[in-house]
């Protein structure tokens, strides 16, 4: 398993050039790799989120896939989130909101989150709570975070 | 109600959020140094079993592998200590860095592989022979005790505690009441997963550990003494802390193997636990099954409480010692008068996962028997759940109200606190018609119902705590603490306590915590002791330090200290008038001065705890077709004595009850017959999402302030926990119209399928 591939990941618009094993997950690669730590794992068995990640435009857990799958890609992770000092309107909302406490699970919400909102921004609030459900925390209980993402999704709605 | 202050009793946002929001996070897996080997540990498969041999020799083939390691080569270090609740006989019972002789759990770690990728070392754990002969594990800690070790049995201790003439009460009793109830096998499941990296530094001759969390300073020096060290050469730092719930924290087999590798190969040892891992080797916490009996009168009001029970301890006994059995007993009366009372808590050794504390350790699972009890008298004796309650809660004429009992140290002794004013307010949070609509739904064929339950919570665990406060040249101010975060938001309450006190803004506030090269002593973040001890602790040092800044300036401004002030930052006339400073060039002035500056150190030495109160209120829906439930209003009152932050109180609340509803539905830790356990992924040990958490409503109340410290706190962290089992087993029976269904936790579909079968 040691025959290593020449790949290169594109993350946040920056090229890596890195080598890896056919069997290295993305998040390794992302976070050992590239140094992008931001990007969290919390189960390595695609369950918690914690480690999504925007590929080409869709949210994806970086733990179930591979990085050679990832090569070529547009990979986008909570580092390329803000606008230099300006954070992104979901950044904003979860402070205002109080929508972490430990921050672990935060990432991979925020990423969710982005990604989703992006796509439809016209998402309805019971649909919204169906994809935020598909990720674990388990210090907020939820409350904050739905409330925060709300929020943010009335004010890009408005941008 | 105490009037809000600039900042203590406002929700000011936090201090820590902005690099959690972008990605700079730096939790233990993000610590790295060059040069480091990845350890892996070899656990093993099997629950009970006969350690024959450990075969490392093909492990040791593999590329990129180190070394390999097993009991053998850390014979000379000694087993991992109690940290809490000692307990004469326990000490045979605690874990080594690595098993020898026996397997007691399936997870117990028997070799750990050092190597130069973290991959690769998991391919050499799987190289690792192991020769177990297989014993029968003992799963059910409800059957007689079996044999650990040669003389010793697996009930190593029995906690009784008790006061009162139990047996002639339930001589004179009017009724007795009776139940047997059980709760399940929980952990705190924090999202991040433990990890600990280990280096030498031969320059300073100095063991760090990074990935330190909860209690650094006394880690460091259980570490220290295990691993033949002076203290002073051993420092633990906390980075961030991925959730902590009682688990994270605690010493661990792999933390000495971790520490104990980087000092012997003098490389960078770097271990970060997988999932599985976390669910076979953390602590688990909460399995316990009671056998309660109550003698009440005619009226309900008891008269006495006999309680055994019995803890399913797992394979070893950790650092916790004897404090979740302690913990259950010495809650259990909560906020009712019991006149006579007797419990006998039985630790039982079982092959499974060691057990420690999960957030309201004890108390989750006496909440849970104390208020089924009380809906069993309640419905003996004919009256309704309110009522029972109501004419056995302890008034607050009583306060302060001696328990007559002990646990960690002190006598429990209820500082303050008005329970029925709290069940009234409750009652109104909850609206005084919820009862009458959800009959009405009832009447037309829906399993709906309300549960309500009732808990006294304890906080802020002495014996001390300590703050150094600095003010440097610039006027930014450091508060230097040996407490820890494990993510509840302790930068942010520290530095409202502070800004307050001595006059700044509290974005000026910088809060160092978990760092023991940065103060000498240190108790850590649990038992929601962080803002009663180190708050009190910060408020006596933010006084010294204003006084200091105050006689300083006094000279430097010619103006007596008793007519100045610090305000935002800056030292005037009370009235105004004149000239003023700024508090950085006081500093500045002092640094001349004298070697130390503008510092003022605060202590808190207190022996006693302080007990907070609350009640929560679920209405739910049962599905008979699916033996689902379905949260639909959840209200928790808890009074507190003084918020601080009242946003972070109710962040902790809600999280809390999210984490209670998971171990009353949901989370379970489950073994086959053979002791292989079932839940080791996400998939298997289910965690409420964000469907399953109801909107909770929170009433902070105040009405309690504690008269044991001047700001008058109590703990905020446990008590969204604490009641929700009781709760939702209440209004389960109250939608099956079923009193006294529910008797285990938590109430999985299966089980609920199982009650609706016997009603048909």
């Amino acid at each position: 398993m040691s025959d290593k591939v020449a790949i290169t990941l594109t993350i946040n618009g920056r090229d890596h050039a890195i080598a890896v094993e056919p069997r290295r997950t993305l998040a390794d690669a992302i976070r050992e790799d590239c140094g992008q730590t931001g990007t969290h794992i919390g189960c390595e068995h695609g369950v918690c989120g914690a480690c999504t990640v925007i590929v080409n435009g869709e949210p994806v857990r970086s733990c179930l896939m591979f990085a050679a799958q990832a090569a070529g890609k547009k990979i986008r992770t909570v580092e390329g989130l803000a606008n230099g000092d300006e954070l992104h309107p979901l950044q904003r909302a979860f402070m205002d909101h109080h929508g972490l406490q430990c921050g672990f699970c935060t990432p991979g919400f925020l990423m969710l989150a982005a990604g989703v909102l992006e796509r439809e921004p016209d998402i309805s609030d019971d649909d919204l709570l169906d994809v935020l459900s598909s990720n674990l925390c388990r210090c907020t209980g939820y409350q904050n975070i739905i409330k925060a993402v709300r929020a943010a999704a009335k004010e890009m709605r408005a941008k | 109600m105490p009037s809000d202050g600039k900042f203590i009793g406002r929700s000011v946002p936090r201090l820590e959020d902005r690099p959690l929001l972008l990605g700079q996070g730096r939790f233990a897996a993000d610590v790295s140094f060059p040069g480091q080997l990845h350890m892996r540990v070899v656990r093993s498969p099997i629950a009970h079993g006969r350690l024959i041999a450990v075969d490392t020799e093909a492990a040791r083939a593999r590329p990129g592998v180190h070394a390999v390691w097993t009991a053998a080569d850390v014979a000379d270090i000694p087993p991992i200590d109690f940290r809490l609740t000692r307990v004469a006989g326990l000490e045979p019972y605690r874990q080594h860095a690595l098993a020898s002789g026996r397997v007691r759990y399936v997870g117990d770690p028997v070799a750990v592989i050092f190597a130069e990728d973290p991959y690769l070392a998991e391919d050499a754990a799987e190289a690792v022979e192991l020769e177990i002969e297989a014993l029968p594990p003992i799963l059910d800690a409800e059957a007689a005790p079996g044999e650990f070790l040669p003389g010793h049995s697996t009930e190593p201790v029995v906690i009784r505690k008790g006061y009162g003439d139990v047996d002639a009460a339930f001589r004179v009793a009017s009724a007795i009441v009776e139940l047997d109830l059980e709760i399940g096998r929980h952990s705190g499941v924090p999202l991040e997963t433990r990890g600990a990296i280990a280096r030498y530094d031969a320059a300073r001759d100095v063991l760090e550990m990074h990935g330190a969390a909860k209690v650094p300073h006394w880690n460091r020096d259980q570490l220290a003494r295990m691993l033949g060290r002076e203290p002073a050469s051993v420092q633990l730092y906390e980075g961030h802390v991925g959730g902590g719930f009682g688990v994270r924290g605690e010493l661990y087999p792999e933390d000495v193997l971790a520490c104990a590798a980087a000092l012997r190969l003098r490389r960078p040892v770097k271990w970060v636990e997988d999932r599985r891992e976390n669910l076979l080797a953390c602590n688990h916490s909460r399995q316990q099954r009671h056998h309660i009996r109550a003698a009440v009168d005619a009226a309900g009001r008891i008269l006495a409480i006999d309680d055994r029970f019995v803890t399913d301890q797992g394979g070893y006994v950790r650092t916790h010692g004897a404090t979740v059995t302690d913990l259950a007993a010495a809650m259990l009366p909560g906020p009712y008068r019991v006149p006579a009372y007797r419990a006998a808590g039985h630790i039982r050794l079982t092959n499974k996962t060691p057990c420690g504390t999960y957030r309201a350790p004890g108390r989750f699972e006496s909440t849970f028997v104390r208020e089924r009890l009380m809906d069993a008298i309640a419905a003996k004796v004919g009256i309704d759940a309110i009522e029972v309650r109501r004419r056995n809660l302890i008034s607050s004429q009583q306060m302060p109200y001696a328990v007559g009992l002990d646990t960690l140290g002190t006598t429990v002794v209820y500082d303050s606190g008005d329970y029925a004013r709290l069940l009234d307010k409750a009652l109104a949070g909850f609206g005084t018609n919820a009862r009458e609509q959800v009959r009405a739904r009832r009447a037309r064929g829906e399993r709906v119902g309300i549960g309500i339950a009732m808990f006294v919570e304890k906080s802020g665990l002495g014996p001390f705590d300590g703050v150094r406060i600095t003010v440097d040249p610039s006027g930014a101010v450091e508060v230097v603490t040996g407490a820890a975060s494990v993510g509840q938001g302790v930068e942010t309450v520290i530095a409202q306590i502070c800004a307050e006190t001595l006059g700044v803004d509290y974005a000026r506030v910088r809060v160092i915590h978990g760092q023991t090269d940065r103060i000498e002593k240190g108790l850590g973040a649990f038992a929601s002791r962080v803002t009663v001890m180190t708050g009190e602790a910060t408020r006596r040092a933010a006084v010294a330090l204003r006084d200091k800044a105050l006689a300083a300036a006094a000279e430097l401004m010619q103006t007596p200290a008793a007519s100045l002030a610090i305000v935002d930052g800056e030292i005037r006339r009370q009235d105004g008038s004149g000239p003023s400073m700024q508090l950085g060039a006081v500093a500045a002035s002092l640094a001349k001065a004298s070697p130390e500056g503008l510092t003022a150190d605060g202590w808190f030495e207190f022996s006693h705890m302080v007990y907070p109160y609350g009640m929560h209120v679920v209405q739910l829906r049962v599905d008979a077709e699916t033996g689902g439930v379905t949260v639909e209003r959840y209200l928790v009152a808890y009074d507190i004595g003084r918020a601080v932050n009242p946003a972070l109180v109710e962040g902790q609340i809600v999280g809390g009850v999210a984490q209670g509803i998971g171990g009353a539905l949901l989370e379970e830790f489950l073994y086959d017959e053979n002791g292989e356990p079932l839940s080791v992924t996400f998939a298997d040990y289910l965690m409420p999402t964000a469907r399953e958490q109801p909107r909770v409503e929170v009433i902070i109340s105040e009405d309690a302030p504690s008269p044991l410290n001047p700001l008058g706190l109590k703990g905020a962290g446990e008590g969204g926990a604490n009641a929700v089992g009781a709760a939702i087993a209440a209004a389960i029976d109250d939608a099956l119209g079923m009193p006294g269904a529910i008797t285990q936790l938590p109430v999985s579909p299966q089980r609920l399928k199982a009650l609706l079968a016997k009603q048909r």
